[in-house]
């Protein structure tokens, strides 16, 4: 069993903490944040964890350290974090936009950069949407790929808001790289309906004119039961839509309608954004905890 | 308090903005020019110049634009005289990069848009446009689906991240009367000396005009129109109607009546696919409250899936769905196809 420390105390931490509970292979043993009354630092002491509102200096001096950190802070903290990590020889999966280290998609490239000290999630668009980029760029090239994600106002915190760029250029970074398209863009709509609304995704990628819409539709559904072994409340809303070319275009195009409603650990099942995030990060974990 | 010394109500013509919607993103550079030189000439003191959903807006999910909306900006930066040129941004699609880009065009003014509820994702936006010598002005969209005091708590933010003038922004075109006067005056009380107030319609139900006259009776000094209504749905406020509206009731705006009558018909009109008009699809939206801009979505997707393009709207409505989410127009479409089946 590898031990295990989450760093950040707000939703996702506590989310990843309730999950990583449930892990066979890894232990989560303690819990950091910088409030002293942070409801996850509570609740993670009810559950066996140390917790300490005493940031990361309090856990790099503790006498045995994890082998593995989850960060659940935000962007400019781990930029901070990370090289202190390194240093002290503990393996980090990044669940910030800082992308300090390569992207993990685990139903695109999983075991692709195990042996890297530092590992980013990209973002929780990037985890619902990449893997069916993915699905049909392994079937035929794709010259360009566009992703909507569309999530619940109350799902998204302070640091998607006041980092809103942030996501929009690392998503279509990753759609890129590990989506495998030549060209990507997203875009993310915050939604307040009430009840909130379960995270939306849709996914379009132009296609070659003349080119087997079964075999892609068929990789696209394979896919999605990878990710479903991760993430169980990840579904397609519609079969893959297929259309002709529009006129002046070459290419053809298919769209993907994507649903990813949470577990419920610690968010609300409607907070499928976060969800998959967390789900996506115990994924890879528990593979490096094979390889360590 | 009058806009300026020179304007009571400064007019933001949007129909290169707001008309790309209805021309489906197909704006020439002779169609920027020819608009802009007949506006400048009439006296048009803004005209904004973007894809209709805002920079970055060609895309799958809004409508890919015939020509670069760049290279539209800088025709209509190169063909003005005495107007300033604005752009639209979402957060969310666009980026500050984006915003950088139109200042180095020549772009004067950056209208920052969010739904009205999700002002806190401009902040950073608003913040560099200022820091780069733009004039801003926010867009508080959709705002009939929030009651007024809210809708001001939401100003409040934009105005504190750096924007000049917030607008109440009718985006269904389901505001009637006192829907606009209230929430202009709650935002004009709000913001006090700090922010101007300006309000944007659309003529869904046949009361753009109206809603906009009531708007400024509360304090607007800032409203939008398009030239012969070139925009989403049925259409702005038209702008030759304003002008001419407001000479009567001896308010201030610097547009010629008379030449921007001309505008409209000689040259606004030959560029348009079709008049704006108010039918059945463009009714049912100000009814259900619906974005504009998901209309000509919806005749596409009616006809693709064989199915109702009303039925879409509707559901469009009860779904909740807010600007940008296109995208379901689609799933709305096949749900309804799969449904029939």
């Amino acid at each position: 069993m590898v031990t295990a420390a989450i760093v950040g105390s707000g939703n996702i931490g506590t989310d990843l903490m309730y999950k990583l509970l449930r892990s066979p292979h890894i232990e989560p043993r303690w819990m950091i944040g910088i409030d002293p009354e942070s409801e996850g630092l509570r609740l993670a002491a009810e559950q066996g964890l140390e917790a300490s509102p005493e940031g990361v200096d309090w856990l790099l001096a503790r006498a045995e350290l994890p082998d593995i950190v989850f960060e659940a802070t935000s962007a400019y903290v781990h930029v901070h974090n990370a090289p202190r990590y390194r240093e002290a020889g503990i393996r980090a999966v990044d669940l910030t936009p800082a992308a300090r280290g390569p992207f993990v998609v685990p139903a695109a490239n999983l075991t692709e950069h195990l042996g890297e000290i530092n590992l980013n999630m990209v973002t929780c668009g990037g985890q619902a949407t990449i893997p069916m980029v993915h699905a049909v760029s392994r079937v035929v090239p794709v010259p360009y790929a566009e992703i909507v994600a569309t999530v619940a106002s109350k799902s998204a915190g302070p640091g998607t808001r006041q980092n809103i760029d942030e996501f929009t250029r690392t998503t279509a970074a990753a759609v890129e790289l590990i989506g495998g398209a030549e060209r990507g863009k997203a875009i993310i709509i915050l939604n307040p309906a009430e009840p909130p609304l379960i995270m939306r995704d849709t996914i379009f990628c132009a296609i070659p004119a003349d080119t087997d819409t079964d075999k892609i539709a068929e990789s696209i559904h394979e896919v999605v039961a990878e990710v479903q072994t991760y993430v169980p409340g990840y579904r397609l809303t519609a079969d893959p839509q297929f259309d002709d070319p529009q006129p002046g275009e070459t290419t053809a195009r298919v769209a993907v309608f994507i649903e990813v409603k949470g577990a419920g650990d610690y968010l609300p099942p409607y907070a499928g954004n976060l969800d998959i995030m967390t789900a996506s990060a115990i994924k890879v974990g528990e593979e490096l905890a094979h390889h360590l | 308090m009058p806009f300026s010394d020179e304007l009571d109500i400064r007019v933001t013509d949007t129909s290169l903005r707001d008309g790309s919607h209805a021309k489906r993103h197909r704006f020439t550079e002779d169609d920027v020019r020819s608009i802009v030189k007949a506006l400048d000439d009439a006296g048009m003191p803004v005209i904004e110049v973007t894809h209709g959903d805002g920079l970055g807006g060609s895309s799958y999910n809004y409508g890919r634009s015939l020509v670069d909306e760049r290279v539209l900006m800088k025709a209509a930066v190169d063909q003005a005289g005495r107007a300033k040129i604005a752009a639209l941004m979402l957060p969310g699609l666009g980026t500050k990069d984006d915003i950088k880009a139109i200042n180095d065009i020549g772009v004067s003014i950056v209208r920052i848009a969010t739904h009205c509820t999700e002002a806190d994702i401009s902040e950073q936006h608003f913040a560099l446009a200022r820091d780069i010598g733009l004039e801003t002005v926010g867009f508080l969209m959709m705002a009939h689906t929030i009651d007024a005091d809210s809708l001001a708590r939401q100003a409040r933010i934009m105005a504190d991240a750096g924007c000049q003038c917030v607008y109440v922004v009718d985006s269904a075109g389901a505001m009637i009367l006192d829907d606009a006067s209230d929430r202009v005056a709650a935002v004009v009380a709000e913001l006090g000396d700090d922010a101007q107030v300006g309000f944007h319609g659309h003529e869904n139900l046949s009361l753009s005009l109206a809603n906009t006259i009531f708007a400024v009776r509360a304090g607007a000094v800032q409203v939008d129109g398009s030239t012969r209504r070139f925009g989403a749905g049925s259409g702005n406020t038209s702008c030759e109607a304003l002008a001419a509206v407001f000479e009567r009731l001896g308010i201030g705006t610097g547009l010629d009546v008379l030449k921007m009558i001309d505008a409209a018909e000689d040259v606004v009109r030959p560029i348009m696919d079709e008049e704006c008009v108010l039918d059945r699809m463009s009714l049912i939206m100000g009814y259900a409250g619906v974005y504009s801009s998901f209309l000509k979505h919806a005749y596409r997707a009616a006809e693709r899936y064989g199915v109702s393009g009303a039925d879409i709207l509707l559901e469009c409505g009860n779904r909740k769905l807010v600007g940008g989410q296109e995208d379901q127009i689609i799933q709305i479409a096949a749900d309804l196809a799969r449904d029939r089946r």
